[in-house]
């Protein structure tokens, strides 16, 4: 079955995502990338060093990857719009990925700062994946902007907890009309699989696979729970709900009895 | 109420008794929980919690992992003048110490810059002495502009400013402020420090938050280990600590973890700090904290170094040279005056290579300035 995630121009067979922090080295991140099959792999501009002779981050990104520039570190839409333009003019694309944080305890997003942020970023012509926290009406006006599509947190950044958001993710999916992509929190596989079952076009992890004991083997696990998750998606598992509702233990008795 | 006013309310003695009556048991139950209090601080750096060490370091490294993977962020100082007027008593630059004393010029600051910027790293640490007639703020601010053309972030270790000096800095590029409290004992505080403009307790201790208010991005704060009784200061680093985070939510809070090293002159401190003790307090604020930057310098010998890596720590000092110029200005070995002895004298590549074996991956660059 062919089954292509079509987001900001692009058509992509993995719809795994992966972020680039938190590495034990630049080489592991780079077999990490290669070995999940990622079409789509987020770096931190703070971490881009093109003047350094001997390392820079992007040296390490296979060329069949996508870099979504994040924004990490700014603390206003102001701060994400600057990092953005300095970006672009540093010729690393214009898939952006909006993080805005004025918070270092717990790292949650600042919604409403991030809607500014995509307002301008999308008129700039930049491709903008804004990280929020789960909100309807936040998430609505994100895409009536223009944004490429929206990325629900999953748990705090780092945390590992898994889909704590789930209902609220499953609001987003089932009301806006871009794709929903789950980022931040996924701790096991099983945490990417549960999204994609439920109908998230695709998943962003990072420290879950970066702090593994192995790397590439936990990148090749999620890579599989998310195609699985997906091939559930799209076969209809939710269909199973219908067929436990015709056996109808409550109301049998009516059709028992005439 | 300001941390001025919380520090004094704390009754000294009473944290002794509090240190005392802690038991192996309460501190299983603290480590078992997700939950962590002032109070269980406190139990983290009793006596008692010093027996559990191996239990606390688990989870310290499960936290740091979890929060700051295997990383380790760079960074070296740069001392740009030793002019003092004041009389530390653990300091070699104390201005009753008389040696050949020195201030790089603006064009000297750019030529060290350069020279530690080949090296890759890109964030620095500006230090001086305190000086307002030889080092001003101006100068300071002079040199911050100059380091940024070299650096992506640029932090300064100097006399407490104002909040307005602070927010002047900041337009010119300013990233980070470290500043320490030497101690969080008043009276201790007063008698190590016999004259100067750093007699003012109070001045040097609201500064970090003058700093955030002044929107400085990164703050670190701590005690000089080895001045006073080691389980306060850390508490007391702890709690000042938490009081920043929490009134500047924004802002990246830091501790350094300095102990006390030789230098020119005859102090030694009243407390000593162990490397056992060490642990326990990098351990202590791991857990308290768990995104807490936690820096540690060059005082501490290499092998130290890497096995505090997975404890805790987050930032590192390398290549670092504690006298004026030390690098590029061409100063005789014999005028030069260390501001402290160093232990861990590898270079930066040394260093970095070295934390790539360990499995970490030495970070030269976290920060993009884009005002």
């Amino acid at each position: 079955m062919e089954d292509f995630l079509e987001i900001g121009g692009k058509k992509l067979s993995s719809r795994l995502f992966v972020g680039t922090g938190k590495f034990p080295g630049n080489a592991v991140m780079r077999d990490v990338l290669l070995a999940s099959g990622t079409e789509v792999t987020t770096v931190a501009l703070r971490r881009v060093d093109p003047d350094s002779a001997a390392e820079n981050i992007l040296d390490y990104v296979p060329h069949a990857c996508t870099v979504m520039i994040n924004t990490s570190g700014a603390r206003n839409a102001e701060e994400a719009v600057r990092i953005a333009r300095l970006a672009r003019a540093g010729g690393t694309g214009s898939w952006i990925k909006i993080e805005v944080i004025a918070d270092t305890r717990y790292l949650l997003p600042d919604n409403l700062e991030t809607l500014k942020a995509v307002e301008a970023l999308v008129k700039e012509g930049f491709t903008v994946f804004p990280y929020m926290s789960p909100d309807l009406s936040v998430a609505r006006r994100m895409a009536d902007c223009g944004a490429a599509a929206v990325m629900p947190l999953g748990s705090p950044i780092g945390s590992n907890r898994g889909v704590k958001t789930k209902e609220l993710v499953r609001i987003l999916i089932d009301e806006i009309k871009i794709p929903v992509i789950v980022d931040a929190g996924l701790g096991k596989p099983s945490d990417a699989c549960e999204c994609m079952e439920m109908g998230c076009e695709a998943v962003l992890v990072n420290t879950a696979i970066a702090i593994a004991e192995n790397p590439v083997e936990t990148a090749r696990a999620f890579a599989m729970a998310v195609r699985a998750g997906r091939l559930a998606y799209a076969s209809g598992i939710s269909g199973s709900v219908e067929t436990a509702r015709a056996s109808s233990p409550l109301t049998g008795f009516l059709r028992d009895n005439g | 109420m300001s941390f001025y006013e919380i520090l004094s309310a704390i009754d000294r003695q009473g944290l002794d008794r509090a240190f005392a009556a802690f038991s192996e048991g309460s501190i299983g139950r603290i480590l078992d929980s997700d939950a962590m209090a002032e109070e269980d601080f406190l139990a983290l750096l009793s006596p008692a919690a010093g027996n559990c060490l191996e239990e606390m370091a688990g989870k310290a490294h499960r936290l740091t992992l979890q929060f700051f993977g295997r990383t380790i962020q760079l960074y070296t100082p740069l001392y740009v003048s030793d002019y003092c007027e004041n009389q530390c008593l653990y300091c070699s630059f104390n201005s009753c110490n008389s040696f050949k004393r020195k201030k790089l010029a603006l064009n000297e600051v750019d030529a060290e810059g350069a020279l530690i910027a080949a090296t890759g790293l890109r964030h620095i640490l500006l230090l001086t002495g305190e000086s307002k007639a030889k080092s001003p703020v101006s100068y300071i601010r002079d040199c911050v502009r100059i380091l940024n053309r070299h650096f992506s972030s640029v932090s300064i270790e100097v006399y407490p400013l104002t909040e307005e000096d602070y927010a002047g800095m900041v337009s010119g590029g300013l990233d980070g402020l470290t500043l320490y409290q030497e101690t969080y004992d008043e009276d201790v505080y007063r008698s190590i420090h016999p004259a100067g403009p750093k007699r003012d307790f109070r001045f040097r201790l609201d500064a970090p938050e003058r700093g955030a208010s002044a929107r400085i991005r990164q703050v670190s704060i701590g005690a000089l280990l080895g001045l006073a009784d080691w389980r306060k200061e850390a508490f007391l680093t702890g709690l000042h600590a938490k009081y920043l985070m929490d009134r500047f939510p924004d802002v990246e809070i830091g501790v350094s973890v300095p102990r006390l090293r030789p230098f020119s002159g005859s102090f030694q401190g009243e407390c000593r700090v162990s490397d056992r003790d060490l642990v326990q307090i990098i351990l202590a604020f791991r857990l308290f904290l768990p995104r807490l930057g936690i820096s540690l310098s060059t005082r501490e010998d290499p092998g130290l170094r890497e096995n505090l890596m997975p404890l805790g720590v987050t930032r590192m000092s390398a290549g670092s040279v504690t006298s004026v110029g030390g690098r590029s200005v061409d100063t005789h070995e014999s005028e030069k005056l260390l501001q402290f002895e160093v232990a861990d004298h590898r270079s930066i590549p040394e260093i970095a290579s070295r934390i790539r074996q360990k499995g970490y991956e030495p970070v030269m660059k976290d920060w993009v300035p884009f005002s």
